[in-house]
């Protein structure tokens, strides 16, 4: 097994609200991000897949098919775009990174595996140099 | 659900790698120029991964609010412009990286604990030393 990772970028804005909460506890819990006229970031998306490397190619996947299914799947749907307001998954879903790493992965999880020879591994969205989320599809675990 | 947040923190510091349990020339041999009697400085770069469900009301795994308020006080408080063998972290092992990482986590692991931030749990941290070096603890 190798994993095999493409980076990518994608300029969006966003907010943060929950629609239950009164404007008061948005701002407290959310601070700057409550800010409904919102804020935007330039995002780099890091896919990693895994697989085994083909012995004719060489390759784990296609790198430039890898390339294509991220900006048909994901870069096409969420760049220049609010994701609050233009996204289908963020309609009730507050865009957080943490969330937008879990969508990604809801997005890209069927294509990479209906290509064959790889699936994939890990999400990674940094919304700034400092901050990243990741989601590696443990859909039902917890925490330890 | 499980997903993981990642915050940076960047931190000053001084030190100097130097055991007593070593000679004079052994300290030189092993240490090299690190071992230079009156200290050297880095940046460094702290990257503190959280791990948990992400709540449904907030979409978060932790607020940033809340670990930046509790890095702040623990970590770039204590270690920000200081000279690391003057901690007592430090009174008797090497301020090596590796050391300073598990004793980052070791603190911050009791502050998550004591203050009750589960389901959220400290899963790493990663301490970049200079570009090239980087050093990793998750508690095993």
């Amino acid at each position: 097994m190798i994993l095999l990772t493409r980076r990518a970028t994608f300029s969006a804005s966003h907010y943060y609200w929950n629609p239950e909460w009164t404007q008061e506890r948005n701002e407290a819990v959310f601070g700057r991000c409550a800010n409904r006229n919102g804020h935007g970031h330039n995002y780099t998306l890091e896919v990693t897949v895994t697989g085994v490397v083909d012995p004719v190619s060489g390759f784990v996947v296609d790198l430039k098919w890898l390339k294509d299914v991220i900006e048909q799947e994901v870069l096409d749907f969420y760049d220049h775009r609010h994701l609050n307001l233009e996204v289908p998954e963020f309609a009730n879903t507050i865009p957080t990174t943490e969330n937008i790493a879990i969508a990604v992965w809801k997005r890209l999880e069927a294509p990479v595996a209906a290509a064959g020879g790889a699936r994939l591994s890990r999400v990674r969205i940094y919304e700034t140099d400092d901050i990243f989320a990741e989601f590696r599809g443990e859909w039902s675990e917890a925490g330890h | 659900m499980k997903a993981y947040f990642t915050r940076t923190y960047t931190i000053s510091a001084s030190h100097r790698l130097h055991s007593e349990e070593l000679s004079a020339v052994q300290n030189r041999a092993i240490f090299g120029k690190c071992n230079n009697p009156h200290g050297h400085g880095h940046n460094y770069r702290i990257e503190i991964t959280v791990g948990g469900p992400v709540d449904p009301a907030t979409g978060m795994v932790i607020n940033m609010v809340t670990l930046d308020r509790l890095v702040n006080a623990v970590v770039v408080a204590r270690f920000d412009h200081m000279n690391l063998n003057f901690d007592s972290l430090f009174a008797e092992k090497v301020s090596t990286t590796e050391n300073l990482c598990i004793g980052i986590f070791q603190l911050l692991a009791a502050e998550f604990k004591a203050k009750a931030l589960k389901p959220a749990i400290l899963e790493k941290v990663r301490i970049e030393e200079t570009e090239n070096n980087f050093f990793e603890y998750s508690g095993d």
